[in-house]
């Protein structure tokens, strides 16, 4: 499958990294620091691995992107912009520009495959007839042709997870973070799902990947974040 | 590539939530029943009150004293010929003993009275509301008459019907503003625990990008319907309760000299604006509530 050119974001001219960490540490009310002195740079169409044990903070750094957390210290810029100093009315338009696949997938067991992977388009108030045969053709690739009108409680959890990443690509996003996207699904789908996210790195998209899967960073030549205890043990190297 | 069936609706975003919907309805419903009644009370005081006070401003009540030495009767009908004259006087008309003993029927009973009883005459007076007799001129009119009369213009009556018409209306004003708060503050609650219940369809939407607005206006419809509906209910049977209660009260006045509450074209008016208020408050309480929320949980 070739993703369409869609909304094109202009990433030429920018020089500024896509996420930027500085000193950042994060807290959950007054307990301990769950991540400490974070300091990394993802430039704009690069594509990371994240990687850790369980407990090191990945997914605690990934809400920090999406700023559904924000840090306890430090600065955290997203396509050049200070997070912590953006107007709250500023965020939506922030969130359209990244695409989220989470661990739990996060489906509206109420929608159908199709309209849970549409949301995204639907919310920016695309018409529907703009992107109907996108969505049909984004659920085929990832095999889900012949679910697109089930439920999520009727999906296996493979089949959660690729509507989760459709949903999460759909509106070709100028920043993908996937927490574990591959980790229900069989090495084959794995495959699949990892060229469609090489494929929207290749349009100009930067793409974080939170994984345990060492066989999946192993199969790209990609830079790797490596998070123990809150702190990064292993700053990117270049591709 | 083309997928033939692709679905052609999208799905509501809020799915339907019967469980909780029904007692709200019922809830919001029993408000908006009692805020018509309030309402339609508040208009009944307003209307009966400009019905008695433009009765009372219109008439006066001339009383005769009657003499023993004279003709009340022929007195009242003099009196009356002279009143009529008077600029700002549409009738008078002398009443004879035999009227006024009618009118103390209720209280003295059906035996007739002494003879020598002096019963006062009374003379009814209609005046033009808008150019009545300057005050004191039917007594400076009959001043120099050999009887003596006493004008009775209702004035203190007109201030007690009209001090106790505003206490009532305002009373229903007060209960109408009361019920509604109450309306919004159960609709809010409510709001508060839809949200609560779908808070993954408010966090799927935020995370997409999704703006405060547009989740908090899928919870605003809801609402905003759920209330129209509530409201055309309690409304509804308040219209037929306050038509059942004036055709009630117009039976039980006739009989125990009662006010009859008088619901005219502007108390037909409170049920459509009940139910539309209802709508209106229900949508601004869950707006107000799901904003809230939705800033508390993402500063």
């Amino acid at each position: 499958m070739t993703l369409k050119p869609r909304p094109a974001p202009d990433l030429t001219h920018s020089r500024d990294p896509a996420v930027s960490f500085d000193s950042v540490g994060l807290r959950y009310g007054r307990g301990p620091e769950i991540l400490s002195d974070l300091s990394f740079d993802l430039p704009s169409g690069s594509f990371h691995f994240l990687t850790g044990p369980s407990g090191a903070g990945k997914s605690s750094l990934l809400r920090l992107i999406y700023r559904a957390r924000q840090p306890s210290r430090g600065l955290i810029s997203l396509f050049g912009r200070d997070t912590a100093l953006m107007p709250r009315d500023a965020l939506p338009g922030l969130r359209r520009r990244i695409g989220v696949v989470f661990q739990d997938f996060r489906l509206l067991e109420h929608l159908s495959v199709f309209d849970n992977v549409a949301l995204p388009l639907r919310v920016a108030g695309q018409p529907r007839t703009s992107y109907a045969d996108d969505v049909a053709d984004l659920l085929a690739w990832v095999g889900l042709g012949d679910r697109m009108h089930a439920h999520p409680a009727s999906l296996s959890g493979g089949e959660q997870q690729r509507a989760a990443i459709a949903r999460a690509v759909i509106s070709r996003p100028e920043l993908l973070i996937a927490d574990e996207p591959t980790g229900n699904v069989d090495p084959a789908m794995a495959r699949r799902l990892l060229r469609l996210l090489v494929e929207l790195n290749r349009l100009g998209a930067t793409v974080l990947i939170a994984t345990h899967d060492i066989t999946l960073v192993r199969s790209l030549a990609a830079p790797v974040l490596e998070l123990a205890d809150g702190r990064l043990v292993s700053q990117p190297r270049a591709a | 590539m083309s997928t033939p069936d692709k679905p052609r609706r999208p799905a509501a975003l809020l799915p339907p939530d019967h469980a909780r919907d029904r007692p709200l309805f019922a809830v919001a419903a029993i408000l908006v029943f009692l805020a018509s009644l309030a309402g339609f009370g508040a208009a009944g005081a307003w209307q009966a009150a400009e019905g008695w006070t433009a009765q009372l401003s219109s008439e006066l009540t001339v009383q005769l004293i009657a003499e023993d030495a004279r003709d009340a009767d022929a007195d009242a009908l003099d009196a009356a010929a002279q009143i009529a004259r008077l600029p700002g006087v549409l009738s008078a008309t002398a009443r004879s003993r035999a009227d006024a003993e009618a009118l103390l029927r209720p209280w003295l009973g059906g035996a007739g009275l002494p003879d020598d009883l002096p019963v006062p005459r009374l003379i009814a007076v209609r005046v033009d509301p808008d150019a009545p007799p300057a005050p004191g001129a039917i007594e400076a009119l009959l001043r120099d008459n050999p009887y003596e009369v006493v004008v009775d213009d209702h004035a203190r009556w007109e201030a007690a019907v009209q001090r106790t018409a505003g206490a009532v209306r305002y009373f229903a004003l007060g209960l109408v503003a009361i019920l509604a708060l109450a309306a919004a503050a159960v609709i809010a609650f409510a709001a508060r625990a839809s949200l609560a219940a779908r808070w993954d369809v408010a966090e799927a939407l935020h995370l997409v990008g999704a703006p405060d607005r547009y989740v908090t206006g899928i919870f605003q419809r809801r609402f905003f319907f759920l209330g129209l509906k509530a409201g055309l209910a309690g409304a509804g049977l308040a219209a037929l309760a306050g038509y059942g209660l004036a055709h009630g009260a117009g039976a039980a006045g006739a009989v125990f000299f009662l006010p009859v509450p008088a619901l005219g074209w502007s108390a037909a008016a409170i049920a459509p604006g009940a139910a539309l208020a209802s709508a209106l408050i229900a949508a601004g309480a869950a707006r107000l509530a799901v904003t809230g929320e939705l800033k508390a949980r993402w500063p």
